[in-house]
Parts: C-alpha cells; sequence; structure tokens
C-alpha cells in the first residue's frame, strides 16, 4: 500500500472560538443493512417497499411461543466485513437481547450482540481532501435485528405500525473516536460506503434507510488530554446531512462551552429543514436495556475452515484496488482513489482500457472528466450510464487516431449521451471529423493571414502573442475541425513567412 | 366400560384389533371430562369436535391399515402449548381470548402420531406456580383429596391422568412443573433433557430450563408418548439433533449392576420422614433388584432455589415484555396514550405471581445489579452442573424424593411464595444442569401419593424410563387411582 496514515491532527481542523481554538471528536455507528434474502431470525423476505406487514411472520410479529434460528448469510456477511477491515473474526460471539418496551419492537426486545461481538479491532483508510491518508478504528461491529416502523400519517389519532422492516439484519460498524472534522466524518462514512457495496453486504442505498448512520460529536480545547462530553445525533441519512448536523452540533457546543455553559450527554436528532439538531433524551432519561444473553439462541462458534472459506471469497477491496491500478495505469493517488470509489465505476474503467487498448490516462479523464459529470447532472448511477464502457472506448479511439479532437470529442460525447449512438454515427452525422489534411490546414491559414494584414504585421514585428489570436481566427475557419497540433505547427511556419 | 384404566400400550392394541374404535374411546373419555370437570376444573377448554374429528379420522386411518401406533390414543396438552386455531391462555386473563395461529411442534409431532386431541388443561398462570392456585380459570383440585391442590404447574394435566380423564397429558417444567405434580397425584411424569423436546409453540416462561413432557399412568406409558414428541426441531436453535432412541423398546433393560446415586444433600432437613421412609423403602427396593447404591454429593445444590429464582425471574422479565396490548392478548379499555395501554394492559392482564417474577426479574437484570444477581447465579449454575457431572461419574442415575411433602392444602402457601418456593428444592436442580428427570409414585402417606425421582445424565430418558419400568413392574402405586375416579 502507498498510504501513509498518521493520525496526528496537523491543526488544520481546528476550529477557531470566540475564545480560542477548539478540536472536534467524532466516532461514527454506522447501520449496514445486510443484503440478505430473508430477515436475520426468520424466514420472511426483507425486500423494501412491500404493503404494511405483508413480509411479518409470526416470529417477526412475536408470537407467543415463537423462536428466532440465526441466518448463516448474514454471519457469512459480518465476517466478510471483519475480514475486509483487516479485524479479528470472533470464534464466539454471542447475542443478547436488548429489552425496552416500543410498538414497533415487537418483542419488548431487540436480539443483538453486546459483550460479545462478531468483529472487533479493525482499521480503514481513508483519502482526504489534501491528498493525505488517514488510519480510522474500528472498535467492533456486531450483527442485529432492525425493529419495525410506526407510522403517524393518514390514521387520525392512531398510530400504524408496519414491521416488514421488524428482524431484517443489521451490522452495526462502531469507529473509534477518531475523526476530527464533519468532512473526515463524511470521508470515512463513504470509504465504509464503498467496502460493505465492493464486499456485496449491503446495497448501500441511504434513502431506502439501508445505510445510515449515528455520529458521536465532542469538542475540546486545543492540547486539552480529555474528551469532552459526547452528543449523539441520531440517524442522519445523507452525506450531505452528515457533515451539515455535524457541523452545526460542533458549533452549538462550541457557543455553548464558550457562553460558560455545559454540553450535556443526550441523544439529538438532526431536522435537515431547519439545518439545526435537537434534543430527543438525555441521558437519564435513557433506558437501562437489561442487556442479558438470548437463551433461544447458541453462541455463534465459527470455525477456521468456515473463516478460510469467506476469505477465499473476498474480492479485490478498494485499497488494493487503487493500489493497483496505480501500478498498472500510472495513475496518480486520486484518480485511482476516485476510480475505485465503488466497483462498478472501476469495472467501467478497466472496460473502457481493455476496449481501447491501452491509454489508461486519457481514458482515466474521460470516465472521471465528461461521464461522471453527466452521471452527476442527471443523479445517475454507473450502471445507469448512457454510455456504456465500449462506447466511450469508441470515442476514445477516435481521440487517438486523430478522427477528433480532444475539445469537439466532448461534443460527441454529449451527443452520444442525448441521442444513445456510437461515436462515428455522431461524427459522421454532424461533420466533425477532424481536418488533418495538410493542405486544407494551411489553405485557411492563408486565408486567415490575408484576411488580418495589421495583425500579421504586428506579429512579425515580434508581437508573440498574436499568435493564440491566429489560431482562433483558424480553428474558425474549419469549424473547430483542425488538428490542434498540426494547426500550431503549421502556423508557426507559416507567419514566421 | 373401563377402556380409562388401559395402559397405552393396550389401548393402541384394542384400536388395532378394532376391539373399540377411536370414536368410542374419544366419547368414553370426553363423557369422563365432562362429568369430573366442574369438581377438579382440570381442562380449561375442552375440544369436543376436534376430538371426535380426530378420532374418525385415526379409524379411517385405522381402517385403511399402516396407521401410526398412537392413531385414536386420546390425549391433552397443557395450555402453555399453541394449538392451531384453538384458545391457549397460558392461564392467564393476558392471553384469555388469544387464538393460536399455529400449532406448537409438539402439538404437530402428537397429531402427526395420530393421537387424538380431548383439551387443553389448566396450569399456574404462565408456569409459574407450584399450586396450580395462580391460574386466570381458578385453582386444579387434586383427585385424591378436592381440598389439596395438584401441584403445578402442570396442575390441570397432572389432574386429569390421576382422574383418568385422558390417557396421558403433555406438561412442562421448568423448576419442576412436571415432576412435582406427578407426585402430588400419584402418576409417572417425565422432564426430558433440555433440547430433546421442541420448544417452538411452547410458551416461553424460562427459555433456558423450559422443557416439554409427558404425563401418564406408567413409565411404560410415558415411553410411548415421548418417542412421538421427541426429537430435532430446526425452529428451535435449542433442540439437539441427536436420533431419538427406542424408549418402548429399551424399557427391558435390567435394573441389575445399576448404580443408583443417593445425593447426600437431598436426604437432610426440611424432608418429611413419612416421605424419607417411602423413598428409603423405593432405594432398598431397586437394591433387591440388583442395583448397587452409592452415596454422591453435590455441595452446591442447595444453592438451586436460589440460583433459580434469578434466573428464571429474569428470563421471564424479558420474554413476557411481548404481551404489551398491541398485536394479541389483552388490551384495557381506552387506553389515554402508548404509556397508558402498556402499564394498564399489563397491570390488569397479569396476576400477582406473574407481575412478582417479572418484577425480581427486572430488578437482577438491572444495571448495577445484573452482575451480582444475574451473573454470580449463572456463576452458581455452572457449580451445580458439575456436582452433577461428577454425580454421574459415580452412579449411572439419581435417586431421590421429588417434593418434601405430600399434597398440601389448597390456600396454605399461597401467600408465602418463600414456601411455596422450597417446594421445588429437590426438582429445580435438573432444570439448570438441563438433566432428564422423572416422578413416578412410591407409596401412600395416609390417602396421599408420594413420588420417587429418577435423574439421569443427559440423554439419558431411556435409562430413567427403564428403571421407572423395574419399579413399576414390582409395584402397584402407579395403577392406583382415587375411588372417585375408579
Amino acid at each position: 500500500m502507498t498510504t501513509t496514515a498518521t493520525n496526528v491532527n496537523t491543526g488544520s481542523n481546528y476550529v477557531q472560538g470566540a475564545t480560542g481554538e477548539w478540536e472536534v471528536v467524532i466516532g461514527l455507528e454506522i447501520h449496514a443493512q445486510l443484503a440478505t434474502k430473508s430477515k436475520i431470525f426468520s424466514a420472511s423476505a426483507t425486500a423494501f417497499g412491500a404493503e404494511p406487514n405483508a413480509q411479518a411472520n409470526l416470529v417477526d410479529l412475536g408470537y407467543p411461543g415463537v423462536l428466532p434460528v440465526l441466518n448463516r448469510e448474514a454471519v457469512r456477511m459480518a465476517v466478510k466485513f471483519g475480514l475486509g477491515v483487516g479485524a479479528k473474526v470472533s470464534r464466539r460471539s454471542v447475542f443478547a437481547r436488548k429489552n425496552y418496551f416500543y410498538p414497533d419492537l415487537p418483542k419488548g426486545y431487540q436480539i443483538s450482540q453486546y459483550e460479545r461481538p462478531i468483529v472487533e479491532d479493525g482499521t480503514v483508510e481513508v483519502l482526504l481532501d489534501d491528498g493525505a491518508w488517514k488510519t480510522v478504528g474500528i472498535t467492533r461491529a456486531h450483527l442485529e435485528e432492525d425493529a419495525g416502523k410506526s407510522l403517524h400519517e393518514g390514521l387520525g389519532a392512531a398510530s400504524g405500525i408496519d414491521l416488514n422492516r421488524a428482524g431484517t439484519p443489521l451490522l452495526e460498524i462502531v469507529s473509534e473516536p477518531d475523526l476530527r472534522s464533519a468532512k473526515e466524518a463524511v470521508a470515512y462514512l463513504k470509504k465504509i460506503h464503498t467496502l460493505v457495496r465492493y464486499l456485496e453486504i449491503c446495497d448501500g442505498n441511504m434513502q431506502e434507510g439501508s445505510f445510515r448512520c449515528d455520529a458521536n460529536v465532542s469538542v475540546r480545547r486545543v492540547g486539552q488530554p480529555k474528551f469532552g462530553t459526547r452528543c449523539e445525533i441520531k440517524n442522519v441519512n445523507s452525506f450531505r446531512f452528515v457533515e451539515k448536523a455535524i457541523n452545526y452540533e460542533v458549533m452549538r457546543q462550541i457557543d455553548l462551552l464558550e457562553g460558560g455553559g455545559q454540553v450535556v450527554q443526550e441523544t439529538r436528532l438532526y431536522d435537515a429543514n431547519k439545518d439545526e439538531t435537537r434534543s430527543m433524551r438525555s441521558k437519564e432519561e435513557a433506558n437501562d436495556y437489561r442487556y442479558f444473553p438470548d437463551p433461544d439462541l447458541l453462541p455463534v462458534e465459527l470455525d477456521a475452515a468456515f473463516l478460510d472459506e469467506v476469505r477465499r471469497t473476498l474480492p479485490e477491496l478498494p485499497d488494493e484496488k487503487a493500489a493497483r491500478f496505480q501500478q498498472q495505469y500510472g495513475l496518480s493517488a486520486y484518480d485511482a482513489g476516485v476510480l475505485t470509489a465503488s466497483r462498478e465505476l472501476a469495472d467501467y474503467y478497466e472496460a473502457v482500457v481493455r476496449e481501447v487498448g491501452g491509454e489508461p490516462k486519457l481514458c482515466a479523464n474521460w470516465t472521471m472528466g465528461d461521464l461522471s459529470g453527466f452521471l452527476n447532472k442527471e443523479n445517475l448511477e454507473i450502471g445507469q450510464s448512457k454510455v456504456d464502457a465500449p462506447r466511450l472506448a469508441g470515442l476514445v479511439k477516435r481521440i487517438l487516431d486523430q478522427t477528433v479532437s480532444g475539445k469537439l470529442a466532448k461534443d460527441v460525447f454529449e451527443a452520444m449521451w442525448t441521442e444513445g449512438r456510437d461515436a462515428d454515427a455522431v461524427i459522421e452525422a454532424k461533420g466533425l471529423r477532424q481536418i488533418t489534411d495538410t493542405s486544407a490546414i494551411e489553405r485557411a491559414i492563408d486565408e486567415v493571414m490575408a484576411a488580418n494584414p495589421k495583425q500579421l504585421a504586428e506579429y512579425r514585428s515580434g508581437k508573440d502573442k498574436l499568435f493564440g489570436f491566429f489560431v482562433g481566427q483558424t480553428m474558425k475557419a474549419t469549424g473547430g475541425k483542425a488538428n490542434p497540433a498540426q494547426l500550431n505547427e503549421l502556423l508557426k511556419k507559416k507567419l514566421g513567412g | 366400560m373401563s377402556l380409562h384404566t388401559h395402559s397405552i400400550a393396550a389401548l393402541a392394541e384394542g384400536l388395532a384389533a378394532r376391539r373399540f374404535s377411536a370414536v368410542e374411546l374419544a366419547e368414553h373419555f370426553l363423557k369422563r371430562i365432562e362429568s369430573a370437570n366442574p369438581r377438579l376444573n382440570a381442562f380449561v377448554t375442552i375440544t369436543r369436535e376436534r376430538a371426535l374429528a380426530d378420532a374418525r379420522r385415526a379409524d379411517e386411518a385405522r381402517a385403511k391399515g399402516g396407521a401410526p401406533r398412537l392413531a385414536g390414543v386420546p390425549i391433552a396438552h397443557k395450555d402453555i402449548f399453541c394449538t392451531d386455531g384453538i384458545r391457549t391462555s397460558c392461564g392467564s386473563r393476558m392471553l384469555d381470548n388469544f387464538v393460536a395461529p399455529y400449532d406448537a411442534t409438539v402439538v404437530e409431532k402428537l397429531a402427526r402420531a395420530g393421537t387424538v386431541l380431548l383439551g387443553k388443561t389448566n396450569m399456574d398462570e404462565f408456569a409459574m406456580g407450584s399450586s396450580n392456585e395462580t391460574s386466570y380459570y381458578g385453582p386444579v383440585r387434586n383427585p385424591w383429596d378436592l381440598a389439596k391442590v395438584p401441584g403445578g404447574s402442570s396442575g390441570g394435566s397432572a389432574a386429569a391422568v390421576a382422574a383418568r380423564l385422558a390417557p396421558a397429558a403433555t406438561g412442562t417444567d421448568t423448576g419442576g412443573s412436571i415432576r412435582q405434580p406427578a407426585a402430588l397425584v400419584g402418576i409417572s411424569g417425565i422432564k426430558p433433557t433440555y433440547g430433546r423436546v421442541s420448544r417452538y409453540g411452547m410458551i416461553a416462561f424460562a427459555s433456558s430450563l423450559d422443557q416439554g413432557g409427558i404425563f401418564a399412568a406408567s413409565a411404560e406409558d410415558c415411553a410411548y408418548l415421548l418417542h412421538a414428541m421427541a426429537g430435532f426441531d430446526p425452529r428451535d436453535s435449542t433442540s439437539v439433533d441427536s436420533p431419538v432412541p427406542d424408549y418402548v423398546g429399551e424399557l427391558g433393560t435390567p435394573v441389575k449392576g445399576l448404580r443408583i446415586g443417593l445425593v447426600k444433600e437431598f436426604f437432610g432437613e426440611g424432608l418429611d420422614a413419612a416421605t424419607a421412609a417411602l423413598v428409603q423403602a423405593s432405594i432398598d427396593r431397586y437394591r433387591r433388584l440388583g442395583a448397587e447404591i452409592v452415596e454422591v454429593s453435590c455441595p452446591s445444590l442447595p444453592l438451586s432455589v436460589p440460583t433459580y429464582y434469578v434466573v428464571a425471574p429474569a428470563e421471564c422479565s424479558s420474554n413476557l415484555s411481548r404481551f404489551d396490548g398491541v398485536r394479541f392478548g389483552y388490551r384495557c379499555e381506552n387506553p389515554k396514550d402508548l404509556l397508558d395501554l402498556y402499564k394498564r394492559s399489563r397491570g390488569e392482564g397479569f396476576g400477582a405471581e406473574v407481575k412478582r417474577r417479572i418484577m425480581t426479574g427486572t430488578y437482577v437484570l438491572s444495571a448495577g445489579y445484573y452482575d451480582a444477581y444475574y451473573l454470580k447465579a449463572q456463576k452458581v449454575r455452572t457449580l451445580i452442573a458439575n456436582d452433577f457431572r461428577r454425580a454421574f461419574a459415580a452412579a449411572d442415575l439419581l435417586v431421590c424424593p421429588t417434593s418434601p411433602t405430600p399434597a398440601f392444602d389448597l390456600g396454605s402457601k399461597v401467600d408465602d411464595p418463600i414456601t411455596m418456593y422450597l417446594n421445588d428444592i429437590y426438582t429445580i436442580g435438573a432444570n439448570l444442569a438441563g438433566l432428564p428427570a422423572m416422578s413416578i409414585p412410591c407409596g401412600f402417606i395416609g390417602h396421599l401419593p408420594v413420588g420417587l425421582q429418577l435423574i439421569g445424565p443427559h440423554f439419558g430418558e431411556s435409562r430413567i424410563l427403564s428403571a421407572a419400568h423395574a419399579f413399576q413392574r414390582e409395584t402397584d402405586w402407579h395403577r392406583r387411582t382415587p375411588a372417585a375416579y375408579a
């Protein structure tokens, strides 16, 4: 790996308050919904969007007498994650009951791993905006079941309960308090998001709630060894909101402390409409969950053979892939990082390179530039791209064989995107073929020179800056189609007399 | 007709030979139930139509040939086992209106074995009690003396079999709830090894201790039923995947050479002298049958009652959280908000003993108390299990009393939970260690029966049943019936 990780805060993250500088300390708890077909303790389906309670069987409803049976696939996925972050995968983990009353919690307890989680002590490397790498510790990741949903709309004074989500398998990934700014938190969150999708253990869909996060935020004066009192911000459901919610919370805490107040340990909810956090419940109001090992479930015992079997199914992970991209394609760390942010994007890029038969840097520029631009503009995933890899490769080939200039290629790409045609068809139809015929370019230069005698004279008397003027005029005369390199060369010769 | 005094084997043989039909048999028992139940209160639901339908199906199967060996044998289920389409109340107001939408595995297996369901039996509320006095449906009475308790929590099943209202009935045993009532009404009852019988569909009291089992007149009868009930169930993660032995076929295993261990700690203070004498006489009988009697010690066993009364309430406090008035069961009238719904539904739906245990359990699991109570209790539980392991190195089977006294008067202990809890002193150990154990009748004190308890090593059901069978070939205590139900 080509990373040089450091957890030393360089100070660039410090927040300036009215009375001095503050350091921000953040830890994230991420809930990743595991992509199993059925629930963690029952055979009900987990698909999103079904009619309320259509995917809740007697086990999910917590009927008298029913018992949970662990879904082995959920365990396999948790192990995959553990191996993917270089963590210790426990040979023996234990499910406990977290007891509290709520209508969307049918049994009156949530089954969750508590004292003996399946994954402990992992790390991920996160690439920060300034190009530096940071190691973020993962304290633990444990398996648990999701609760249902309470519905408060359209039912008059009553509330409805939808238990479709009850029993959906979750992997709760708890980071160390290693993050020092909202940006770092988002970078870490994105890294985990990338990782779970690489591992194919979570679809990462934040809108449907299959990837969500709580942020523990505190501040302390620079140099103060002890952490400040933290607040937990619940269920922030987009990368942008995570950043905004943390930044709001940081300023709230600093203002509070600088005003002589105290931060109260509490759970706060982020309101995206108002861009603020507000108190949900304080530590004093917190439940005593009365955790104890669930007697209905045996401890999860994993043997070496199973761990090896899972290890063999691990795909090339983002960091490995990025390192390979740098080495194999000569890309910068930044480019390699962007292209490996999702497995699909990386696959797309590699398909373009393969099809073109080389020129990895040019392929990278097109993938990260125009293609990503259009995807972002239309809010599409790479899998939904209107220009597939062979077609983008077709365009790159036409740039390489000088059929189109790089500049006109942008227009070609736009037409390919909107019209759904391949590069050659667009080039033909629009007559965008590059002019590489020397005599044709020379003819155009002659015409421009003849039409601009004054500028020609000035140029020849030493006003070099006018070279650009002649390039522009000649390009215009050829409808932008002249090969730029040839044009430069011929122009230089002719203007020189 | 005296069909109600037949053994299971005799019933099966009679049905197979078409000497009587399953419908006749069901009708015979239904009539006995309908006549006796107003006095005994053993049944909370009599499933007359279901019984006759089951019986007709059994008769058809018998006529066609190839019917299972228990086809047409009537049974009753403790009302803790979920029965599809039939109210399953667990002896509680909380589930008075609860019609289960599915069959427990035990119910399913016994139905597949061809048995005929006569009804659901009364029990202590959520199986919490040793006298059957905590039932929402009122106490069950002991067929030997209506002023006495039948024991609990499976008191209805025990009384039903004792009064020959059913040839066999299911029960559950968390701290003695099969063995103690079996002893108090003079019948045989076995609690198998934890994990031997599926808990799926058996409403949970204390999940790590609960185990389903069976009551019948004799060990032989129990062997027939247990064989049909036992076995691995993929729906219960704690059920054990090991083959079910041929309990009936192995009944003849001789006692000669069997090492019978007497647990020193079980013969100390608190044991009624007359009971002790009957147990001693039973031990002498085993010696005469060729068993070797050895003394063993289980020094941690006296801690079993306090240990149990931490572990069981802890698990029950969590298991009973699902009864919240939201999805099924009792819901209070006009709740003003969510908290009110919870408080009143649970406050009105549960009885005093259940509430006492929920509160005890909630306390022992609370932050700051967990280590001192729950964790400590789990450690003691391990010590007790280790004691038994050592004992079973020296002995093949342990023999001791089932209950310190014969049946006591209704109402005499109901206000004194500690005294009531001490009733379970000889039975709780087997639950804490997950061991199979059985109670069989071994004599009478006055007109009241006394039980002898046999405890085996894990999966030693066959050994227990054959030792009990050997005893019952030499004695007729198990054939005695109360005069009013002869």
